[in-house]
């Protein structure tokens, strides 16, 4: 565990230095802990693969005070919020696997050696975690993938990913949540939002989370509201 | 009750004091650039801090008032006028229904910000009406204003005229020096490449906007090329492999993995963001300690300068 300030208002816990489940685990209860030591004092967390970032109020206190609070509440972390940290909640997302949505289906296909079924298959049949939540609202890290799919991002991001597109980067994968750039390697279109600003919550996964994807037909895709443009 | 937006200028946008607390949501801050000139405007109309302002980015900006109330414009020198009369910046003044008011292209500086008396009334979304036009949220439609937009403000008889001593404006110049707090991955970096990092002059690029300011330099080399994607504080310097420094601003994402060398302070960050392609920065190293007793400072001297009272 190593604690440092990166900023006047910032904090950084590194918990690991691999994305590991294990690790992962760490960090959801370190952010547990962090909430109920700091209450008022905190304004913001950024939960990862391996580290929180932790954002204070520096008119109310500062880095020496929250780094002494943080450390005592990390001391006996094991036990203690490991079993307050609420079950992680097991999430399925249908996805329409056809090259018509997934552009680089049959390229990765090519490069994997497999056939789209076997591809389409390796990606259905993993449990994924949620590792972490950014480059844009919704955006859900997903771990890992299958090292047979695996692939680099593309040399020259696309301008332009539609929204629900589910892509492939390393051994990550992810639905973008709304139409952006993006690099990763398209398999398939998901038509469930993965952000919706009216929604209560806004995203049907948090960090910590488990997800899998379901393999479904154009018709149900678009039965379920997917957009193939 | 509104004013209308006859001409937007290049970036417009509503802003108010920040987005708090919904980094967890991927969401980031967005709120004002320079946050001294954003609380001076409200401070100003006698409202209370962080109600909604335009933030005028270069200038351009073209309004007319469908109500009677008061304005103020602070930061940039931005020529202002109303009804075609020259009016000062960092000042109370008077508008009634059916006057245009008129916001010229700054001479040096490049934001700053038109506010109302009571703020524009806008509907909050995630706790705040801060526009971060990549994320499409805030705002009136998640993006910058547009001509035609009706942004809705109450009217207000009442209100001293308040206004900044001249001396006591901030004066937007061509250089900087921004004080960095070392971190991240700081001891990635090599005790040549910090010197040079603190020891060089950069210039600010053609590529700087809400997300960041990349800078243009000798370049900063790092022993990695990244790290495992990690939280992004305000004012982190990221240096990615090309060894060019960007100061991560307001609308930044909230996680990444290019190595940073640390943070900058925000209220440098704030004068960073009235800076223009070509102008000059330096950075100097400061202890969090040293960054705290400038904040408690700003908070107790810069941001409560005397106001003074016009009287007709």
């Amino acid at each position: 565990m190593r604690l440092q300030p990166v900023g006047e208002d910032a904090l950084l816990l590194y918990l690991g230095d691999s994305a590991t489940a294990a690790t992962s685990t760490r960090v959801q209860a370190a952010v547990l802990a962090i909430e109920s030591v700091l209450g008022e004092d905190l304004v913001d967390l950024v939960p990862s693969y391996a580290s929180v970032l932790i954002l204070y109020d520096p008119l109310r206190t500062d880095h020496l005070h929250v780094a002494r609070r943080v450390r005592g509440a990390l001391h006996n972390l094991h036990d203690q919020h490991a079993q307050a940290a609420p079950a992680p909640r097991c999430v399925v997302l249908p996805v329409y696997y056809a090259p018509e949505v997934g552009a680089d289906l049959e390229s990765l296909s090519a490069r994997a050696g497999l056939s789209m079924q076997e591809v389409i298959d390796l990606h259905t049949g993993t449990d994924y975690r949620v590792y972490a939540i950014g480059f844009a609202p919704g955006f859900a890290y997903l771990g890992e993938v299958d090292e047979r799919i695996a692939a680099p991002r593309l040399a020259t991001p696309r301008a332009r990913v539609a929204r629900g597109s589910v892509g492939i980067a390393e051994r990550q994968t992810a639905v973008y949540p709304s139409d952006s750039p993006g690099g990763w390697n398209l398999i398939g279109r998901c038509p469930v939002p993965l952000f919706d600003a009216r929604a209560h919550p806004p995203m049907p996964v948090s960090v910590g989370d488990t997800v899998r994807f379901e393999s479904v037909s154009r018709e149900r895709f678009l039965a379920l509201g997917g957009d193939l443009a | 009750m509104s004013m209308t937006v006859l001409q937007p200028g290049p970036l417009s946008l509503l802003q108010d004091s920040g987005r708090r607390g919904q980094h967890r949501l991927g969401l980031s801050n967005g709120g004002p650039l320079d946050a001294e000139a954003f609380h001076y405007c409200n401070r100003l109309l006698q409202n209370p801090s962080g109600c909604t302002a335009i933030e005028v980015s270069v200038g351009g900006l073209q309004l007319q008032s469908q109500v009677d109330t008061w304005i103020s414009l602070t930061g940039a020198p931005m020529p202002l006028s109303i009804n075609g009369e020259e009016r000062t910046l960092w000042e109370v003044h008077p508008v009634s229904c059916g006057d245009i008011i008129r916001v010229g292209f700054a001479a040096s500086g490049c934001r700053s910000y038109l506010g109302v008396a009571a703020g524009f009334a806008i509907e909050p979304s995630f706790g705040s009406t801060a526009t971060v036009a990549r994320e499409h949220i805030g705002g009136l439609r998640g993006e910058r204003l547009q001509a035609g937009d009706q942004l809705p403000c109450a009217t207000v008889m009442t209100r001293k005229r308040y206004y900044l001593d001249e001396g006591d404006r901030p004066r937007y110049q061509k250089m900087l020096t921004v004080r960095v707090i070392p971190g991240y991955q700081q001891r990635h970096f090599s005790r040549v490449a910090q010197r040079r990092f603190f020891g060089s002059t950069f210039h600010v690029s053609e590529r700087c906007d809400r997300m960041g300011y990349r800078l243009e330099g000798p370049a900063i080399a790092c022993d990695i090329d990244g790290v495992l994607s990690e939280g992004i504080c305000g004012g982190a310097i990221q240096i990615p492999p090309d060894g060019q420094p960007i100061v991560l601003l307001n609308d930044r994402q909230t996680i990444g993995g290019y190595p940073k060398i640390g943070a900058a302070l925000s209220l440098d960050t704030a004068r960073l963001s009235q800076l223009v392609p070509g102008c000059s920065v330096h950075f100097a190293a400061i202890t969090p300690h040293t960054a705290h007793k400038a904040l408690r400072l700003a908070q107790r001297f810069a941001l409560q300068r005397p106001l003074l009272e016009r009287r007709p």
